[in-house]
Protein backbone atom coordinates (compact mmCIF):
# COMPACT_ATOMS: atom_id res chain seq x y z
CA UNK A 1 0.00 0.00 0.00
CA UNK A 2 1.80 3.32 -1.11
CA UNK A 3 2.08 5.85 1.92
CA UNK A 4 -0.07 8.69 2.33
CA UNK A 5 1.73 12.11 1.92
CA UNK A 6 1.15 14.14 5.08
CA UNK A 7 1.39 18.21 5.19
CA UNK A 8 1.76 19.51 8.63
CA UNK A 9 1.19 23.40 8.95
CA UNK A 10 2.95 25.07 11.50
CA UNK A 11 0.68 28.55 12.48
CA UNK A 12 2.14 28.97 15.90
CA UNK A 13 4.70 31.16 17.04
CA UNK A 14 6.98 29.21 19.60
CA UNK A 15 7.76 29.70 23.20
CA UNK A 16 3.95 31.37 24.09
CA UNK A 17 2.57 28.31 23.90
CA UNK A 18 3.47 24.30 24.00
CA UNK A 19 1.72 23.76 20.10
CA UNK A 20 4.61 24.72 18.08
CA UNK A 21 6.50 22.40 19.94
CA UNK A 22 3.92 19.42 19.88
CA UNK A 23 3.67 19.89 16.23
CA UNK A 24 7.26 19.49 15.62
CA UNK A 25 7.05 16.50 18.21
CA UNK A 26 4.59 15.00 15.88
CA UNK A 27 6.69 15.56 12.56
CA UNK A 28 9.83 13.93 14.30
CA UNK A 29 7.50 10.85 15.42
CA UNK A 30 6.12 10.72 11.80
CA UNK A 31 9.89 10.56 10.42
CA UNK A 32 10.88 8.44 12.86
CA UNK A 33 8.18 6.16 11.43
CA UNK A 34 9.39 6.73 7.68
CA UNK A 35 6.28 8.31 7.20
CA UNK A 36 6.31 10.63 4.09
CA UNK A 37 6.00 14.04 5.55
CA UNK A 38 6.85 17.73 4.63
CA UNK A 39 5.98 21.03 6.38
CA UNK A 40 4.87 24.23 5.81
CA UNK A 41 5.18 27.16 8.27
CA UNK A 42 2.35 29.70 7.70
CA UNK A 43 1.42 33.07 9.24
CA UNK A 44 3.16 33.45 13.09
CA UNK A 45 4.48 29.61 12.23
CA UNK A 46 7.34 31.51 10.07
CA UNK A 47 8.76 32.65 13.53
CA UNK A 48 9.51 28.77 14.62
CA UNK A 49 12.33 29.11 11.68
CA UNK A 50 14.67 32.52 12.56
CA UNK A 51 17.85 31.55 13.64
CA UNK A 52 19.64 33.21 16.85
CA UNK A 53 17.42 31.34 19.43
CA UNK A 54 18.17 31.73 22.62
CA UNK A 55 15.76 30.12 24.74
CA UNK A 56 18.29 29.48 28.32
CA UNK A 57 16.85 32.21 30.63
CA UNK A 58 13.19 31.39 29.98
CA UNK A 59 13.49 27.52 30.96
CA UNK A 60 12.48 26.34 27.84
CA UNK A 61 13.86 23.46 25.40
CA UNK A 62 15.35 25.95 21.79
CA UNK A 63 13.14 25.43 18.86
CA UNK A 64 15.77 25.92 16.74
CA UNK A 65 17.95 22.92 17.81
CA UNK A 66 14.18 20.87 17.62
CA UNK A 67 13.92 21.61 14.23
CA UNK A 68 17.34 20.62 13.56
CA UNK A 69 16.77 17.40 14.02
CA UNK A 70 14.21 17.39 10.83
CA UNK A 71 17.09 16.50 8.52
CA UNK A 72 18.21 13.63 10.79
CA UNK A 73 14.50 12.26 10.78
CA UNK A 74 14.21 12.68 7.13
CA UNK A 75 12.33 15.43 7.04
CA UNK A 76 13.50 17.30 4.12
CA UNK A 77 10.98 18.92 2.93
CA UNK A 78 9.90 22.28 4.36
CA UNK A 79 8.00 25.56 3.11
CA UNK A 80 7.66 28.80 4.56
CA UNK A 81 5.05 31.36 3.24
CA UNK A 82 6.68 34.02 1.73
CA UNK A 83 4.27 36.66 2.37
CA UNK A 84 4.37 35.78 6.19
CA UNK A 85 8.09 36.76 5.69
CA UNK A 86 7.82 40.02 4.40
CA UNK A 87 4.73 40.73 6.75
CA UNK A 88 7.28 40.25 9.28
CA UNK A 89 10.90 41.67 7.49
CA UNK A 90 12.54 38.26 8.04
CA UNK A 91 15.04 37.67 5.56
CA UNK A 92 15.38 34.60 4.29
CA UNK A 93 19.09 35.08 5.47
CA UNK A 94 17.65 34.64 8.60
CA UNK A 95 15.79 31.21 8.21
CA UNK A 96 17.59 28.36 10.31
CA UNK A 97 16.04 25.32 8.23
CA UNK A 98 16.19 24.80 4.22
CA UNK A 99 12.99 26.01 4.03
CA UNK A 100 11.75 27.25 0.82
CA UNK A 101 10.00 30.07 0.65
CA UNK A 102 6.52 30.14 -1.70
CA UNK A 103 3.60 31.96 -1.87
CA UNK A 104 -0.09 31.69 -0.62
CA UNK A 105 -1.09 30.12 -3.83
CA UNK A 106 1.59 27.71 -3.75
CA UNK A 107 0.97 26.76 -0.36
CA UNK A 108 -2.42 26.35 -1.48
CA UNK A 109 -1.68 24.15 -4.55
CA UNK A 110 0.39 22.22 -1.79
CA UNK A 111 -2.21 21.59 0.28
CA UNK A 112 -4.55 20.63 -2.31
CA UNK A 113 -2.07 17.63 -3.31
CA UNK A 114 -1.42 16.04 0.19
CA UNK A 115 -3.22 13.38 1.29
CA UNK A 116 -3.64 14.34 4.97
CA UNK A 117 -3.15 17.73 6.39
CA UNK A 118 -2.71 18.28 10.07
CA UNK A 119 -2.84 21.88 11.47
CA UNK A 120 -1.82 23.37 14.55
CA UNK B 1 -0.11 55.69 35.53
CA UNK B 2 -0.97 52.09 34.13
CA UNK B 3 1.51 49.99 33.36
CA UNK B 4 0.21 47.71 30.22
CA UNK B 5 1.67 44.55 29.62
CA UNK B 6 1.19 42.65 25.99
CA UNK B 7 1.70 38.83 25.96
CA UNK B 8 0.07 37.83 22.20
CA UNK B 9 2.08 38.31 18.77
CA UNK B 10 0.18 41.28 17.19
CA UNK B 11 0.29 39.53 13.92
CA UNK B 12 -2.27 36.84 15.14
CA UNK B 13 -4.39 38.81 17.76
CA UNK B 14 -5.53 41.91 18.64
CA UNK B 15 -4.18 42.30 22.25
CA UNK B 16 -1.59 45.20 20.88
CA UNK B 17 -3.69 47.04 18.82
CA UNK B 18 -6.54 47.45 21.70
CA UNK B 19 -3.97 48.43 24.18
CA UNK B 20 -3.07 50.93 22.29
CA UNK B 21 -6.13 52.14 21.57
CA UNK B 22 -6.72 52.84 25.54
CA UNK B 23 -3.10 54.00 26.60
CA UNK B 24 -2.81 57.56 26.86
CA UNK B 25 -0.02 59.76 27.20
CA UNK B 26 2.76 58.84 29.79
CA UNK B 27 1.82 55.44 30.34
CA UNK B 28 4.20 52.04 29.65
CA UNK B 29 3.56 49.45 27.36
CA UNK B 30 5.91 46.29 28.36
CA UNK B 31 6.03 43.30 25.55
CA UNK B 32 6.49 40.09 27.21
CA UNK B 33 6.31 36.27 25.89
CA UNK B 34 5.06 36.49 22.29
CA UNK B 35 4.50 40.22 22.71
CA UNK B 36 7.89 41.00 21.77
CA UNK B 37 6.49 40.64 18.10
CA UNK B 38 5.36 43.59 18.12
CA UNK B 39 9.04 45.60 18.87
CA UNK B 40 10.12 43.48 15.24
CA UNK B 41 12.17 46.37 12.95
CA UNK B 42 10.50 47.26 10.03
CA UNK B 43 7.22 45.83 10.65
CA UNK B 44 3.75 47.60 10.65
CA UNK B 45 3.58 47.01 14.46
CA UNK B 46 7.03 48.35 15.34
CA UNK B 47 6.09 51.94 13.26
CA UNK B 48 3.06 52.19 15.57
CA UNK B 49 5.08 51.78 18.18
CA UNK B 50 7.95 54.70 17.17
CA UNK B 51 4.31 56.74 16.06
CA UNK B 52 3.49 57.01 19.84
CA UNK B 53 6.32 59.49 20.86
CA UNK B 54 4.37 59.91 24.04
CA UNK B 55 4.31 56.37 25.48
CA UNK B 56 7.27 54.42 27.14
CA UNK B 57 7.92 50.96 25.52
CA UNK B 58 9.44 47.92 26.82
CA UNK B 59 10.59 44.60 26.26
CA UNK B 60 11.26 41.57 28.63
CA UNK B 61 15.41 40.66 27.24
CA UNK B 62 14.43 36.99 28.08
CA UNK B 63 11.38 36.65 25.80
CA UNK B 64 13.57 38.74 23.23
CA UNK B 65 16.55 36.65 23.12
CA UNK B 66 14.38 33.63 23.52
CA UNK B 67 12.59 34.44 19.72
CA UNK B 68 16.27 35.06 18.20
CA UNK B 69 15.03 38.85 18.07
CA UNK B 70 17.81 40.12 20.06
CA UNK B 71 19.17 42.42 17.06
CA UNK B 72 15.74 42.91 15.51
CA UNK B 73 13.87 45.04 18.21
CA UNK B 74 12.57 48.41 17.13
CA UNK B 75 15.22 51.05 18.97
CA UNK B 76 12.28 53.12 20.26
CA UNK B 77 11.74 49.92 22.69
CA UNK B 78 14.13 49.25 26.29
CA UNK B 79 15.64 46.03 26.88
CA UNK B 80 14.88 45.08 30.42
CA UNK B 81 15.60 42.35 32.73
CA UNK B 82 13.14 40.32 35.24
CA UNK B 83 13.69 42.62 38.08
CA UNK B 84 13.48 45.82 35.90
CA UNK B 85 10.22 44.03 35.01
CA UNK B 86 9.13 43.94 38.55
CA UNK B 87 10.29 47.83 39.65
CA UNK B 88 7.89 48.76 36.92
CA UNK B 89 5.12 46.62 38.30
CA UNK B 90 5.68 48.76 41.80
CA UNK B 91 6.59 52.44 40.03
CA UNK B 92 3.30 51.75 38.20
CA UNK B 93 -0.34 53.06 39.76
CA UNK B 94 -1.75 49.88 38.60
CA UNK B 95 -1.05 46.79 35.64
CA UNK B 96 -3.50 46.12 32.90
CA UNK B 97 -2.82 42.90 31.19
CA UNK B 98 -3.75 42.28 27.41
CA UNK B 99 -3.76 39.01 27.00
Amino acid sequence: MASKRILLICRKAPYGNALARAAADMALAAGAFDQELAIAFIGDGVWQTIDQQDSTDIQQKNHQKLLSAFELYGISESYVEAEALTERQIEPSRLSLAAKPVNQQQLSELFEQADMLLTV
Amino acid sequence: MILHTVNKSPFSDSSFTDCLKFCRAGSSVLLIEDGVYAGKKATHYSELIENHRDITFYALAVDVNARGLKQDISTNITLISDSEFVELTVTHHSVQSWF
